[in-house]
């Protein structure tokens, strides 16, 4: 890969750790296999920008782990062409192209005969880098996934399913290449470990920003994962390929419609965080203050319930009329504080506090407890007709929260 | 020992497969019984005959290595090879000793040479198929994900699946080891010496049957723990994985 080739991704300056990336394009790519009828990927054109994760979702047979295999040309490309920062993988002899881009696949294949440090330092070694480098880079890997570094000399028959998920990412990021295949990565992986995961690895790629195509059969992971969606039908024809919430309102054609399922306008409602949308501006007020204050606040709210706070802005409960009979605010509570949302809630989970309270709105705290706004139903159902372009992917929800 | 129909027919192959132990019953009051007396007073008759022994196991069991994992890697490469050399190597093995050193008479004559050849073709069907199964065992996956970061076929073969084969290879030499020494028994019908030639010398006199069929299990025992220990030297993960 030469370096006018690799973009630097990401605007981020943080981003201390690795921040090269490539750009991906698919332009029209065909694989036929040799008596088929049909092909297994048809003209197939993609574009990813250097530091995004595509995510190649469809039905089995639908030609997505095909697609992503010609990339590292462990298939061939019958026709069109691959390109990665600019450079066609056809002219790369297969070997030294897959050096450089990572390779993650669902049963993770680390090598049972080899400690987890051989196992990481598989492509350093490769490489030929000296010892010294491949041992610091292994124990900067071993600390990135969150591994002890005494695992070093462990084989892979001593760790956990999660813990072998995290080594074959970090083997697969050893030599920090611009690009990253990861075939169905947690596959394998039962449901509550997967969403760990799920949520570790979205962190780490909004702090490394790797050009990734990640191919998987499930939707819902399709949307937490993808910066953009290409969604493929059988026989290896793109369907529709958009960011997880344009593909989600604008659905292109029945098929994605379908696939998508019937609770799409559910299904955005993960893409979200309270703290992404618009809320209501709630009048704050605080025991004994003066009641004439508190008249001034109610016309300049979204909302004509005074929320009574305590001394450090913390949500004690919503005043009754009786509270406001007299010169200053007294202590009478028409109901209590309830639900309680935080900002960085998904508006999924912040929808569900809210019907299981059996209430139309609640007060939004953040990280101190202190209150940031009202969510309603109405403002969440406002927060859905927001058009698709101003949805975050989730690296940037990722990104985000650190 | 069902050889024994075939030593009329071996008395052709030389003249000097039956030792002189006449000595022996004279010394022996119990008649053909075990006779501690006559061991102790002949056990160095048998410490020559023992190391041929040795070398008759350790020689045919090092080339036998070296050629069945030559061709299980050629099968392994050429999957159209591997019901020929399966079938060659089986056959190989259903050729009776007897028949095999009369057959190579012809060719090699008398002697070590032709022992090592035969002991060795007994060798190939036990290494071949170990060597061959332990490569197919390895998964699918390792393959695919060695191949996915960039190994070559050679770098695969070296690096992943040989030595994700070792304990099936292993296993298959330790069957060969104590195999052939069993079978090195037969050596002394091709002239070739060995512990067998203190058996058959009087198959009658119980002493000399113990002795040297003792010395024969000392020596199998020895090499398969000595195969047991490289392969744990060879493969640390195995006991990884148990502790």
């Amino acid at each position: 890969m030469s370096t006018e080739a690799t973009a630097q991704a990401g605007s981020r300056e943080d981003s201390a750790r690795s921040a090269v990336a490539a750009p991906l394009e698919l332009r029209e790519v065909v694989k036929h296999y040799p008596g088929a009828a049909k092909p297994a990927v048809d003209h197939l054109s993609l574009e990813v920008p250097a530091g995004e994760i595509c995510v190649l979702v469809g039905p089995s047979g639908c030609g997505k782990t095909t697609a992503m295999r010609m990339v590292n040309r462990m298939i061939d490309i019958t026709d069109g062409d691959i390109l990665i920062g600019g450079n066609s993988v056809r002219d790369r002899k297969p070997a030294d192209l897959r050096r450089e881009i990572g390779y993650v696949i669902q049963q993770i294949g680390l090598f049972p005969h080899k400690t987890i440090g051989e196992n990481i330092a598989t492509v350093p070694h490769l490489l030929g880098w000296d010892k010294q480098r491949t041992r610091a880079r292994v124990e900067e890997l071993l600390n990135i996934i969150g591994l002890p570094g005494d695992f070093r000399d462990r084989y892979p028959s001593q760790l956990s399913g999660g813990q072998r998920q995290r080594v074959g990412v970090a083997r697969a990021l050893a030599a920090d290449p611009p690009l990253m295949l990861m075939d169905e990565p947690f596959g394998a992986i039962d449901p509550i470990n997967r969403e760990r995961l799920q949520n570790e690895f979205l962190r780490l790629q909004a702090e490394l920003r790797k050009t990734i195509v990640f191919v998987t059969h499930d939707i819902d992971e399709a949307i937490k994962m993808g910066d953009r969606i290409a969604i493929l039908k059988e026989g290896g024809i793109l369907a529709q390929y958009a960011p997880p919430a344009e593909l989600l309102m604008y659905p292109a054609e029945p098929f994605v419609e379908d696939f998508v399922g019937s609770d799409r306008a559910l299904k955005r409602l993960a893409l979200q965080r309270v703290r992404d949308i618009d809320l209501w501006k709630a009048p704050l007020v605080r025991i004994g203050e003066p009641v004439s204050d508190v008249k001034a606040k109610l016309a300049d709210a979204d909302l004509e319930i005074p929320l009574v706070v305590d001394e450090h802005g913390r949500p004690k409960g919503w005043l009754s009329e009786r509270g406001l009979q007299g010169e200053r605010v007294r202590e009478d509570f028409r109901s209590p504080a309830e639900p309680i949302v935080e900002l960085d809630d998904i508006l999924r989970d912040a929808l569900s506090d809210l019907l299981s309270a059996d209430s139309q709105y609640g007060p939004v705290v953040d990280a101190d407890g202190c209150v940031a706004g009202v969510l309603s139903i109405e403002a969440l159902s406002h927060a859905l007709s927001v058009p698709a372009q101003h949805v975050p992917s989730a690296t940037e929800l990722a990104a985000a929260e650190d | 020992m069902s050889d024994f129909s075939y030593v009329p027919v071996l008395a052709q192959l030389g003249d000097d497969f039956f030792g002189d132990r006449e000595g022996a019953t004279e010394r022996c009051p119990g008649n053909n019984g075990l006779c501690p007396g006559w061991i102790a007073d002949n056990f160095s008759d048998f410490v020559d005959p023992f190391w041929e022994h040795v070398l008759l196991s350790i020689v045919p069991l090092a080339i036998g290595f070296v050629v069945a994992t030559g061709l299980a890697l050629l099968a392994h490469r050429y999957r159209g090879l591997q019901p020929i050399f399966l079938g060659f190597v089986g056959a190989l093995f259903t050729i009776p000793s007897i028949a095999f050193y009369l057959i190579l008479l012809n060719i090699t004559g008398r002697g070590y040479t032709t022992a090592v050849v035969v002991l060795t073709a007994y060798t190939q069907v036990l290494i071949y198929r170990n060597v061959m199964t332990g490569l197919q065992e390895v998964p699918r996956e390792t393959v695919d994900v060695a191949e996915g970061m960039g190994l070559t076929r050679r770098q695969i073969l070296w690096r992943v699946e040989l030595p994700m084969a070792l304990p099936t290879i292993f296993a298959g030499l330790r069957i060969a080891a104590s195999s052939t020494v069993g079978i090195a028994g037969f050596a002394f019908f091709a002239g070739a010496g060995g512990l067998g030639g203190e058996i058959f010398a009087d198959p009658a006199f119980k002493g000399n049957v113990v002795t040297a069929s003792l010395l024969m299990i000392l020596l199998a025992t020895v090499l398969e723990l000595i195969v047991l220990a490289v392969q744990r030297a060879f493969t640390p993960w195995e006991r990884a994985a148990s502790s």
